[in-house]
């Protein structure tokens, strides 16, 4: 009998690569759950990590997110972005994230996204990030906000739950 | 369909595993003014509803009450992301509030979504706590939450109610929760 909460594929990577992909993704889940552990390469500073969706690389997403520095405790907004927000990363530091898409294969509502991640000596930070689109999630392509590559030994692995 | 819908101890979802599935509710034509679990076994450690509504009720917050309690003085805490602002804030009622959504614009086609974690739901030697992350964006507004929620009662939770509060274009009050709502319960074992 199938487990409630699945392992679909995970990645870690042997080197560095610009975008890291999850295709075919099957639609007889309720949920998916992303895990991510990265780290950029970055010159200096931090950066999101751009999560997309079935090849859609227009500005067809927005988050609003809260985060705090340790000094202080901030939000903000990107609208009508070209991926949603899930997490954040270092070239010095691995960032943690932990992604929710609740209800991907329904195809009547765009598609929200909650996500919370951090940098342990940065930054701790939690988005929700929308997609303007009401098409079932087959696929999904992640990459670094600022255009670089992922450093070798980041992982990412997608699970799927169940539902009675 | 009008009125509540009740998932009870289906069975249909349980597998073998830490991590189970105990009932699912998806709401059909018309919404639904309420979403119950019921007969919930006491068998794992902790629950974990997740949950995605369409955003049909806006200024508004989904609404829990344990064991039909509607008397109880719940108290609620969120750290929230307004997009310009962290804020915080609490509120007493008689439920635990989550997933305000900051007066964002209400519109079906976008939908709230959260996970809510309900921490040693069966030990009756404590009062019970949630632990919630919440959110809408609805691309120039909406709201991402941190939140917690009390139970002062000790009593083993079997029971959960769900509604909906805000307003819906024409007034303030408990609101239908849309078509197309779902909230899954799961029982985590310890």
């Amino acid at each position: 009998m199938p487990a409630t909460y699945e392992n679909i594929a995970t990645t870690t990577l042997g080197s560095s690569q610009a975008t890291v992909s999850f295709t075919s993704i099957p639609g007889t889940y309720t949920d998916l759950v992303l895990i991510t552990n990265t780290a950029s390469q970055l010159a200096s500073g931090s950066e999101h990590i751009l999560c997309q969706f079935n090849s859609d690389t227009g500005t067809n997403y927005s988050a609003t997110y809260l985060y705090g520095t340790g000094s202080s405790a901030a939000s903000g907004r990107n609208s009508n972005t070209n991926g949603a927000f899930i997490g954040r990363h270092e070239q010095t530091e691995l960032g943690t994230g932990i992604t929710h898409i609740q209800n991907y294969s329904n195809t009547t509502t765009n598609k929200t996204v909650l996500s919370r991640g951090g940098l342990a000596g940065q930054i701790t930070i939690a988005y929700v990030s929308l997609w303007r689109n009401t098409a079932a999630i087959t696929s999904i392509d992640l990459s670094p906000f600022n255009g670089t590559s992922f450093d070798a030994g980041s992982s990412f692995t997608l699970y799927g739950i169940k539902a009675a | 369909m009008i009125g509540n819908i009740v998932g009870g101890l289906l069975n249909k979802g349980a597998v073998l595993g830490d991590f189970e599935s105990i009932a699912t509710v998806t709401v059909g034509s018309g919404g639904s003014a309420s979403i119950s679990f019921s007969s919930i076994p006491s068998t794992y450690q902790h629950l974990q509803i997740r949950f995605m509504t369409p955003f049909t009720v806006q200024d508004g917050e989904i609404r829990i009450q344990f064991n039909s309690d509607t008397s109880t003085s719940y108290r609620s805490h969120n750290l929230s992301g307004t997009g310009s602002a962290a804020a915080a804030g609490t509120i007493s009622q008689t439920s635990i509030s989550t997933s305000y959504d900051g007066n964002a614009t209400r519109n079906s086609a976008y939908a709230k979504s959260g996970i809510i974690d309900i921490l040693d739901y069966a030990n009756t030697n404590k009062n019970k706590v949630t632990r919630a992350l919440t959110g809408i964006d609805v691309n120039g507004a909406g709201r991402i939450n941190f939140e917690s929620g009390l139970w002062p009662s000790t009593s083993a939770i079997s029971s959960i109610q769900i509604t909906q509060y805000g307003f819906d274009g024409t007034s303030y009050g408990v609101k239908n929760l849309a078509q197309y709502s779902h909230f899954a319960l799961y029982g985590i074992k310890g």
